[in-house]
């Protein structure tokens, strides 16, 4: 792989070499539809985490202003409530945006974890592990999360509770935080079988390979050999493989919100910023059309990209 | 083969049984019960409805007559909030949900692998590029903003369809396509895929060379091949389709079996919950077979390689 060819290249860098995540990088760099959604993504991502702090208030309600057409006040006009649809999307963006990332980074430990203990500990518990895993698979993804969200949202609820009247924290933060936790775990607790499937097959093809061989003849404990040796090479394809899930995650979040069981007032998302607008669809289309299309291009984004960093992470493709 | 097909039925039953504790479990950890909010049943008579129910047995008891009773009497137990049998109320649903996830899924087919396969054909080129551009729209745009626009955009100028409602056999069309676009742009996604890999085989570079001409050597030699990531796809997304129609269902107020497990949430309703979701396991148990069934018809390697 290493190749210390060419006269003018000089002789450290020609040693150094390039690393996996060098030459991915350089060819998701030629992958224009993959640049293209990491520009618009970095976008959404600095609008609704850093510009929308200095947005008007998306609560403020202001009845004698409803339904006001788009003008330099309101960029994308007002909702059924006189509420800036532009804010409102800024900040229904937040809570989309975190749950897809949340949720797939609990999916991702567990997911890691999971895989990474079976297929090193092989024979008759990998065996197990991976039965328990098939089981899994053949429940109805969704409706298990439905139930498991309804079932953790009620501790969640009292320990907010608890913190604000015990440690004053503060209580509009905490409530709101309180009200997303569930969908984070639910959506996470169930949404990480692929990964773990994913991270056993590395797992197994790593473990038969000379250095760890090397490693066990050193002496080094099982512990160090799968958590420095083993796992750190599993993680690029379980993360490339993660990064196509988070658009599946925001899709679960907004049909959750969509059915009253995602998040709630003063909480809002996508899905509830889009469930509304379905509403006024005959009198104010554009409440439905706006944050529809802000919703569809971010995750046509986020599929493009995942699609571009699996591929430019295939090892099998050659390097040029 | 007879082997193969009754270790797959154990493994389904089993894979009920872990679903039905998991959701026996959860629902028994869900605050509140059917009774909440029910002022108007007087105490003694909620004890006895509760009694009737089996609700007043030890949780662990409960746990192992639910399935007792479905095993030996086919006993789903009631809906407390519907006061009525859970068997009833699923036979009821069913039909609807199940003509609205087929036709979802043979709109998604129809238009799903002939986009696949030509996609795949003319790789890397522009009908490549739109066919897949057309694909990523059906997965990023959902069924509730397609829904809603089609009814404003489309029921309201086509006076035979309606925005909302079941009465007439036409009612299904908007609904199915809804339903069916997600589908049918992952369908087209894996033909496209299936399809490259078996284009790329040598035997097929033989074929060609051969003379075969292309629509035989498209229909002969790389369907079948092409087409085996798609079947085994379709099994558990019809079982999807049918299980997943929640918001279908609720744009345009069908009488599935969506809305029920919706409300059934809501109201804590414990029989009619764990009913349904063993209802939707079943499905996915039988279509998974199913589909793993047609897969070793078309790649008698499968069969062999996979325990």
């Amino acid at each position: 792989m290493t190749q210390a060819s060419g006269k003018d290249t000089p002789l450290a860098e020609a040693i150094k070499g390039t690393s996996l995540g060098r030459d991915a990088w350089l060819r998701l760099r030629k992958n224009s539809v993959a640049m293209g959604s990491l520009y618009f993504l970095a976008l959404i991502i600095l609008l609704c985490f850093v510009f929308a702090w200095f947005c008007k208030n998306p609560n403020t309600i202001l009845l004698t202003n409803k339904f006001a057409s788009p003008s330099w006040q309101h960029w994308f006009g007002t909702d059924q409530l006189g509420r800036d649809l532009f804010s409102r999307i800024l900040y229904g963006g937040q809570i989309s945006l975190l749950v897809g990332f949340v949720a797939t980074a609990v999916s991702l430990i567990i997911g890691i974890s999971y895989g990474a203990a079976s297929g090193y500990a092989g024979a008759k518990t990998d065996a197990l592990m991976m039965r328990i895993v098939d089981i899994l698979y053949a429940i109805p993804f969704l409706i298990l999360v439905i139930i498991l969200k309804v079932v953790v949202a009620e501790p969640i609820d009292i320990s907010a509770q608890w913190t604000v009247e015990q440690w004053g924290w503060n209580k509009e933060l905490v409530m709101r935080s309180a009200n997303i936790l569930p969908l984070f775990i639910a959506i996470g607790a169930l949404g990480w079988l692929t990964l773990a499937r994913i991270t056993r097959a590395q797992v197994i093809a790593i473990k038969n390979q000379e250095y760890i061989e090397a490693a066990i003849s050193l002496g080094l404990t099982r512990r160090r050999i799968l958590f420095r040796h083993i796992i750190p090479n599993t993680i690029g394809p379980a993360i490339v493989y993660a990064s196509l899930t988070i658009p599946g995650f925001i899709l679960y979040e907004a049909a959750l919100s969509y059915l009253g069981m995602g998040v709630e007032a003063p909480n809002s998302s996508w899905g509830i910023l889009i469930k509304e607008g379905a509403n006024f669809l005959e009198t104010q289309p554009s409440l439905l059309i706006i944050p529809g299309l802000v919703f569809s291009l971010t995750l046509f984004a986020l599929n493009f990209l995942g699609d571009g960093l699996r591929d430019a992470f295939d090892v099998r493709s050659s390097k040029d | 083969m007879i082997r193969y097909i009754s270790s797959r039925l154990l493994q389904g039953l089993l894979v009920l049984f872990a679903l039905y504790t998991i959701t026996f479990f959860l629902v028994k950890a869900m605050p509140g019960d059917a009774f909440t909010g029910e002022k108007n049943i007087p105490e003694d008579i909620q004890h006895q409805m509760r009694e009737q129910s089996g609700l007043n047995d030890p949780l662990f008891i409960q746990y192992l007559n639910y399935p007792k009773n479905i095993l030996l009497h086919g006993d789903f137990n009631y809906s407390i909030k519907k006061r009525r049998p859970v068997a009833e109320l699923i036979a009821q649903s069913f039909p609807a949900s199940l003509i609205l996830g087929l036709i979802a899924l043979i709109f998604a087919i129809t238009i799903a692998i002939p986009i696949g396969v030509i996609s795949a054909m003319r790789k890397n080129t522009w009908i490549d590029y739109s066919g897949m551009a057309i694909a990523m729209i059906g997965i990023c745009v959902p069924a509730f903003v397609v829904g809603p626009l089609l009814q404003i955009h489309i029921a309201t100028r086509i006076p035979i369809l309606k925005i909302a409602g079941w009465d007439s056999p036409i009612d299904v069309l908007l609904p199915a396509i809804t339903l069916g676009l997600a589908t049918a742009a992952y369908l087209a996604r894996l033909t496209r895929g299936g399809m490259l890999e078996i284009l790329s085989q040598d035997y097929i570079r033989t074929a060609h060379a051969k003379g075969v001409p292309l629509p035989r050597l498209i229909i002969m030699h790389t369907l079948r091949g092409g087409l085996i990531p798609s079947v085994a796809f379709i099994g558990p997304a019809f079982a999807a389709l049918i299980s997943g129609s929640f918001i279908v269902e609720s744009i345009f107020q069908i009488p599935g079996m969506g809305q029920h497990f919706v409300t059934a949430i809501f109201d804590r309703d414990e029989f009619l919950i764990i009913g349904l979701a063993l209802f939707y396991g079943l499905l996915v148990v039988i279509m998974n077979l199913a589909s793993d069934l047609l897969v070793g018809m078309l790649n008698p390697r499968a069969r062999t390689s996979e325990s």
